[in-house]
């Protein structure tokens, strides 16, 4: 969704999941796709929401008007950018952010994405943030004793060389948190990019993950 | 904070004879009808007054224990209750002899050194390969199964390089025991296997000889004299001491880890081998560096970098090499299995404890009990 060239069916996949009760918050390419400003994305980007623009109906559009920029279930608070203010797509690639958007939950987990590149932070016993880099399928204990900020990664749109898409799973009554790397079919998402004549860089870097 | 005494009940475990009361942490053994596994339930020491570093020790133990596959070179974990409210960890009694026992016979023949070393470094290596570092390797730490085995106790200091280090931030000052502290830990290296090969060769010192390498340092600066000390070769202190042995203590206590074995494996295997070891200089020495050899260590220590740690097993990304960790088995048998056991050992799980999930097995009749109670250190 505003990178790739399968808007309208990746919404309707979403919509799907919504409706069976599925979290789904929005993102900044989501907002810019409804015409929101926003100063984070570059020229490519831009094109690519453009386009986007384009291809979406009433329907999509109302699904999108319709997602909230936060969701917290009960001690989880799930956010595209920093839950210190939503709205700013800011960045939580830091201890600094982490912290901010940790400290504004309130919550013990705050699962976010907006980076591309899978990350763990949390509190460590003197207040202070820490960070971990995760390693993909290992289960990481996280007890609710403490304070944890996952950044899931992204499913396409890498930054680290590697194709894979990004998620993760958390086992809240085991307090486990696992994050996943699974292989798709990028190159067919890399021909449909360069079919629907959006700018070449989105094509590469969903097959070279850079 | 509560008192805990035989007969004091938590979560449905009865407790028995305390067997341990050490500065982080009591252990006591647990009543009830035999079950699989005989257990034990470690309570940490918490409140005021206590250290911090007491409670993520627990966390810290908790969360290695419960991601190493099982295997007969830790205690498995059995359940555990929450850090908050019910900090403690149920795990299995190890039938067997402390390594402490066998320091008072030091020194001791370098045939059957080589035969317990070579046993703790199988057992340091099984948790290498899962990317596991004890970190606290010391005497009182290991116990050796009747069969010989070596098990690897305490693990409220280790890493696990999955996992986040709960203990980064702690360690203003090394935490650790200092007698046997490779040098890269003074300064907060907590990931490098090759800290426990150094660890290693300090017990192996002390078997060989009677005496610790670096004596009993009681400051910092005292525990920083190891960057530019060397120890006295144990041929010099005990001359039956074989060449080959000689070899292997220097080589684990050599200050930078890259000059060490590379891995426990490699250093069990000269163990278990000793006529294929390589002599170098160090199975010759004599006598340790001069007073104008530890002045020139000592101003280069001021510079003094810890060799950069390997990689872990698997590298993030990277899933091709997953078939270097032991299998486990499905987590929904494991469940299964875990919860009967504990039941079946007198003990029902309450609300507020967890049962592990991972898988246990029936520990083997053992006629052979620890000796008497770990002498301090």
């Amino acid at each position: 969704m505003g990178y790739g060239a399968d808007p309208v069916a990746v919404l309707e996949l979403i919509e799907r999941y919504a409706a069976n009760g599925a979290v789904v918050v929005l993102g900044n390419h989501d907002a810019a796709a409804l015409g929101r400003p926003d100063d984070v994305l570059n020229r490519n980007a831009l094109a690519s929401v453009a386009w986007t623009r384009a291809q979406l109906g009433p329907r999509q559009h109302a699904f999108l008007t319709s997602l909230p920029l936060t969701v917290t279930k009960g001690n989880i608070t799930f956010v595209h950018a920093s839950a210190a203010a939503p709205e700013q797509w800011i960045y939580v690639s830091g201890l600094r952010e982490a912290g901010e958007s940790l400290r504004a939950a309130g919550a013990s987990y705050v699962f976010g994405g907006h980076v591309h590149e899978q990350k763990l932070y949390y509190v460590g016993a003197s207040g202070n943030m820490l960070e971990f880099r995760p390693m993909p399928g290992s289960p990481i204990p996280t007890a609710n004793n403490r304070q944890w900020l996952a950044i899931v990664g992204s499913a396409g749109q890498p930054r680290d060389g590697n194709n894979a898409a990004c998620y993760a799973l958390f086992d809240a009554g085991r307090e486990r948190l696992t994050f996943y790397r699974v292989p798709y079919d990028h190159a067919a998402a890399a021909r449909k990019i360069r079919t629907a004549g959006l700018p070449e860089r989105l094509a590469l870097r969903i097959e070279r993950g850079v | 904070m509560p008192t805990f005494e035989p007969g004091t009940v938590i979560d449905g475990f009865r407790l028995g004879q305390m067997i341990h009361a050490g500065s982080m942490a009591s252990i006591f053994r647990l009543d009830g009808p035999a079950g699989p596994l005989p257990l034990v339930m470690k309570i940490p020491r918490l409140g005021p007054g206590e250290r911090a570093v007491n409670v993520i020790g627990f966390e810290v133990c908790r969360t290695v224990l419960g991601g190493l596959a099982q295997g007969p070179h830790h205690p498995t974990l059995v359940a555990y209750g929450d850090v908050e409210t019910t900090p403690y960890l149920v795990m299995e009694y190890i039938e067997g002899c402390r390594l402490n026992d066998w320091l008072d016979r030091a020194p001791m023949p370098a045939d059957e050194i080589a035969r317990l070393g070579s046993a703790m470094a199988i057992a340091l290596h099984d948790l290498h390969r899962q990317d596991v570092v004890h970190l606290d390797l010391k005497p009182t730490n290991v116990v050796f199964r009747p069969g010989g085995e070596a098990v690897l106790i305490d693990f409220g200091l280790a890493h696990h390089g999955h996992y986040p280090d709960l203990l980064a931030e702690e360690l203003r000052i090394p935490v650790g025991n200092w007698v046997y502290m490779a040098p890269e830990q003074i300064f907060g290296v907590r990931n490098d296997p090759r800290s426990d090969v150094y660890a290693l060769g300090g017990i192996l010192y002390e078997l060989a000889t009677g005496r610790l390498p670096f004596g009993h340092p009681q400051t910092v600066a005292e525990l920083r004299r190891r960057l530019y000390h060397d120890p006295i070769p144990p041929r010099a202190l005990v001359p039956a001491t074989p060449p080959w042995l000689q070899e292997i203590v220097l080589r684990c206590l050599e200050l930078d880890a890259r000059e060490r074995y590379s891995s426990a494996g490699e250093l069990a295997h000269a163990l278990a081998n000793p006529s294929r070891v390589e002599l170098t200089e160090r199975a010759s020495r004599k006598r340790r560096g001069g007073l104008w050899t530890v002045a020139r260590r000592r101003f280069r220590s001021r510079r003094y970098e810890p060799a950069p740690a390997p990689p872990p097993t698997r590298v993030a990304g990277s899933p091709a090499s997953a078939s270097c960790r032991p299998p486990r088995r499905s987590p929904a048998k494991a469940t299964k299995t875990a919860r009967r056991v504990a039941t079946s050992g007198g003990s029902s799980i309450c609300a507020a404890g967890r049962v592990r999930s991972s898988s246990l097995k029936s520990a083997s009749p053992s006629t052979c009990s620890s000796r008497k109670k770990p002498r301090p250190r």
